[in-house]
């Protein structure tokens, strides 16, 4: 039986000239990446600025500061409350550990940029969520973030947009995240009787206790394409009803077939649209 | 006490619950069913009532059933889209006819299904943020057992909060904190511990304002009627305070109350 006959012997761990080694330590890691959705490999240089796949447009995490850099007219962003740093309340275990990652990971202090801009000339207050940090979850930084960027927009009379990207709220700062969701719900509000425009932008994913308060509160609620939008995980609930779930159950084009967000833009309409919302809900006085 | 041993308490089916508040509280009470759109969810009782001191209230509050019929059609305590919006209607007509609100919340969380997410779980609690930060009406929430996670705050977002002696209040339950942290919900006891979910520990958080003793004078156990007794007029006193500010100076102390955390 030719078929099983021993084959000769291979090394498996051949030793590799030195040469070689030394060169391919110095390949980047993060040269290419492979797109989940279309499964290429990607070259990241052939990314455009908005980070979206050549090949198939699919979304690719946007970090918050190339984000708001690459929407708003050239060096119109002034950070706000840069100096607020996530703090360990409630003196959680190897929470500072994790905070100190997320730092590293994205450069920022918290999971959250906010600050004033201008879009085509239009102010506006704008806020991106960076879920490099933690999944961008909200403790009471974020949130605090939060409530001055609408506080802040109120005073000033500005619209607000907000790019979400979030796992919900903060386990490490057990209730008070959840107070979170009463804190910055109140400076949507108020901001929203004063009359100003807030738009939320939800990109992957949105889930938990921030789609539960600040996400949906928006006057026009965007979505980017195939971004999962939820409350309950999937995983949750499959748990829950004991069976599986369709792929596209919490994508962002099945939550607006059920009704819960305006229109689904890709990034290379979010300048054009969102150029038009501000400039259609500027505050003047009816008729003007 | 353990603070499991307070989770368990909490989660005594047999324990006080909104319809007995309703009775300790109320001379007479009609209840309003319905969201108007969709349906009625039996998770959430809703209507007004007459308190004893003859001045009318909104009531919302979160039922478990207490045998598996009745936990059938309360869905066990948690509430679907449909009862919190149910509960954002009742609010807004106590609004507009300037009568107190009190809600009482008794929930492991907001109802995880498909249907749930489909009919916007997460936008029917983000509403009723929005509309309890509306409110220029006396509010009041008590937590009566389990205070869990979304489906909790969603009813909580008021002028005064207080917790029975043991309820607990939670951003999730100690068996999926457990399962988070250390990928195992058997080590919900531990959790528990950590989490600072007791009514003692919250408020000295500064996240509730007062804590209802569930035991007499001599450290007796209170039968639910005479307890709900005691908190019916305890109630009565807090809205009669609560009365004497402006709808402005009402709205800005919830907004401060909430500001702080």
């Amino acid at each position: 039986m030719g078929l099983f006959r021993k084959k000769k012997y291979i090394r498996l761990e051949p030793v590799e000239p030195e040469e070689l080694k030394r060169r391919r330590d110095k390949i980047p890691d993060d040269l290419v990446e492979r797109c989940p959705s279309c499964k290429n490999l990607i070259l990241m240089q052939s990314i455009g600025e908005d980070r979206t796949c050549p090949k198939c447009d699919y979304h690719f995490q946007f970090p918050a500061k190339d984000r708001i850099k690459w929407l708003v007219d050239q060096h119109s962003f002034v950070e706000w409350d840069e100096e607020l740093k996530a703090q360990n309340p409630l003196e959680f275990p190897e929470y500072d550990q994790k905070i100190a990652k997320g730092q590293k990971n994205t450069g920022l202090e918290e999971a959250i940029l906010t600050g004033r801009a201008e879009l085509d000339g239009l102010p506006l207050a704008i806020a991106a969520m960076d879920n490099r940090f933690m999944m961008a979850s909200m403790g009471s930084t974020v949130g605090e973030k939060l409530t001055r960027l609408f506080e802040r927009a109120t005073q000033l009379e500005l619209p607000v947009l907000i790019f979400i990207a979030s796992g919900g709220a903060r386990m490490q700062e057990g209730i008070l995240s959840l107070m979170q969701m009463a804190k910055v719900s109140q400076a949507v509000t108020k901001h929203s009787q004063a009359g100003l425009f807030y738009c939320s932008f939800l990109t992957h994913p949105t889930t938990g206790g921030v789609t539960a308060s600040f996400a949906m509160q928006g006057d026009v609620i965007l979505a980017e394409p195939k971004a999962i939008v939820g409350f309950a995980g999937k995983r949750v609930i499959e748990q829950t009803i004991k069976s599986d779930l369709p792929d596209d159950f919490q994508d962002a084009e099945v939550v607006m077939k059920n009704g819960f967000i305006d229109e689904i833009v890709p990034r290379n309409k979010h300048h054009r649209v969102l150029s038009l919302l501000l400039n259609i809900h500027r505050k003047s006085k009816v008729g003007d | 006490m353990k603070a499991y041993d307070i989770v368990k308490k909490a989660r005594d089916v047999q324990r006080m619950s909104t319809i007995e508040v309703i009775q300790g509280l109320c001379s007479d009470f009609v209840e309003f069913h319905g969201d108007r759109r969709d349906g009625d969810d039996q998770a959430i009782i809703g209507g007004v009532g007459m308190m004893n001191n003859g001045k009318p209230v909104t009531i919302i509050g979160l039922q478990k059933g207490r045998d598996t019929a009745e936990n059938i059609r309360r869905n066990f305590g948690s509430s679907g889209p449909s009862g919190y919006r149910k509960a954002q209607r009742l609010m807004k007509q106590a609004e507009k006819f300037k009568r107190p609100i009190l809600t009482l919340v008794n929930t492991a969380g907001a109802h995880a299904a498909p249907e749930s997410e489909e009919k916007g779980i997460g936008q029917a609690i983000a509403e009723s943020l929005t509309v309890m930060s509306e409110l220029t009406v006396p509010t009041l929430s008590i937590i009566l057992g389990e205070g869990g996670s979304g489906g909790a705050i969603a009813l909580s977002l008021s002028n005064q909060v207080w917790m029975m002696e043991n309820s607990i209040y939670s951003i999730l339950s100690p068996e999926g904190f457990a399962s988070i942290l250390w990928k195992d919900a058997s080590k919900a006891e531990e959790a528990a511990e950590m989490m600072r979910l007791t009514a003692s520990e919250l408020k000295a958080l500064e996240i509730i304002d007062h804590i209802i003793p569930e035991k007499d004078e001599n450290g007796q156990d209170l039968s639910n009627q005479e307890l709900a007794q005691r908190l019916g007029k305890k109630i009565q006193e807090a809205f009669v305070e609560m009365s004497q500010m402006s709808p402005q100076e009402c709205s800005q102390s919830k907004y401060d109350r909430f500001r702080k955390y």
